[in-house]
């Protein structure tokens, strides 16, 4: 049952980065399910990121209406965890790969930041925040796009 | 009210005002990075303050919750201090209050990663990583208007001139408080100040700012007792809710 819940989960994805599941983002700590009902348990990227609620009801929405043929419980409940804290080196390699494809280059712990458009290693920092809290934007000095990206936290 | 609430409503009001004044350069920052980064910053404070909002309304225990607390909550029952309420005033300004707050969250936040107080402790750890991501931009705008022009150097002067005085608060000690140490649920304010005056001095050593010698401390804010400029902006802050109890979007 377990595997099924984390294909369902599978199906929602960031709403501010489309291409990242919850999975992938590393945010889903624990599933737990009995006869009456469902807990997942989520741990917040930042604070006051507005897309945690989002996520949160999207996780309710898929569970109930996938959840239903499956028999699934239809009480859904969505904990939040706040320790450990979230790190970024819990986006899995997948995801990473995912985000380079989107145009996002993924966190990097060694500090080598490159173009996802032409791969190119000379970029600049234009500001250490970009469109979110969790991201930084750079520009590339080759093929001269701005992008964005997502810092180690 | 007990000490520990108390004490986390401090917390969560320094959070929650600072937030609300920054969110004030939203869409008029002096450049679009600067107007992302400053609101960015302000989104993770406001998210810290209702973590903390949640925690002191949990130990309160009735049935006032944290949007209650942030919204329907008085002026004088608000126990931020002084400094986070001060208006933004120029660049200057806005980015040195940031600094001495970044810096001092940073060493708050370390302290309380380890306190015996779970919650708190889970606050704080989660917290600390995004202040100390502030701090590292703080800083180097204390240095570039420091170290830059005639006219930023003066700015950065005239702020520290203003802002200097009130750093004292965020360090002020009660028995509460001392109780609460011992208990190993708060950080010791005493030695918080020790570090944050080591820091905050090193840094304007290398820069050509000088730290006014009038003596003066404000003081007040965690009993209650408010600049004229905290009202005001609870006015447009409370607006909606007083108007509209219970409303939601
Ligand atoms: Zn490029």
């Amino acid at each position: 049952m377990i595997n099924k819940i984390k294909q369902m989960l599978a199906q929602v994805t960031d709403p501010e980065i489309p291409v990242l599941s919850l999975g992938d983002l590393g945010v889903i700590r624990n599933i737990e399910v009995d006869d009456e009902q469902v807990i997942v348990t989520i741990t917040p990227t930042y604070s006051g990121c507005p897309a945690m609620e989002v996520m949160e009801q999207d996780i309710i929405d898929i569970l109930t209406k996938e959840g239903r043929k499956v028999g699934l419980p239809t009480k859904i409940k969505v904990e939040t965890q706040l320790s450990p804290a979230w790190t970024t080196d819990w986006i899995t390699d997948k995801g990473k790969a995912d985000l380079l494809k989107y145009g996002i280059m993924p966190p990097s712990r060694s500090g080598k930041i490159i173009c996802p458009q032409c791969k190119s290693k000379d970029v600049e920092l234009l500001s250490q925040f970009g469109s979110t809290a969790c991201k930084a934007l750079y520009r590339c000095t080759k093929c001269l796009e701005p992008f964005d990206y997502f810092k180690c936290h | 009210m007990s000490a520990l609430y108390n004490y986390v409503l401090n917390l969560a009001d320094n959070t929650l005002i600072l937030g609300q004044r920054l969110s004030e350069w939203c869409g008029v920052g002096p450049f679009l990075e600067e107007d992302l980064a400053l609101t960015n910053t302000s989104l993770d404070i406001i998210g810290q303050a209702k973590m903390l909002l949640e925690l002191a309304s949990e130990i309160k225990g009735d049935d006032e919750t944290a949007d209650d607390l942030a919204f329907m909550r008085d002026q004088h029952l608000f126990k931020n201090v002084l400094l986070v309420e001060q208006p933004n005033g120029d660049y200057a300004q806005t980015m040195l209050r940031q600094y001495m707050i970044d810096v001092y969250h940073v060493y708050l936040y370390e302290e309380l990663s380890n306190s015996s107080h779970e919650k708190l402790a889970a606050i704080a750890e989660k917290s600390l990583k995004e202040v100390t991501y502030h701090k590292q931009r703080s800083e180097l705008w204390i240095k570039r208007m420091a170290l830059g022009t005639q006219e930023s150097h003066k700015r950065m002067q005239n702020a520290m001139n203003h802002l200097w005085h009130y750093h004292h608060e965020l360090f002020e000690s009660n028995d509460e408080i001392d109780e609460l140490v011992q208990q190993g649920i708060a950080a010791n304010p005493e030695e918080l100040h020790k570090k944050w005056d080591v820091e905050v001095k090193d840094l304007i050593t290398q820069t050509p700012l000088e730290i006014p010698t009038t003596g003066w401390k404000a003081t007040g804010g965690r009993v209650g007792h408010h600049s004229e400029y905290l009202g005001k902006m609870l006015c447009e802050m409370q607006f909606l809710q007083r108007a509209y109890p219970g409303c939601e979007w």
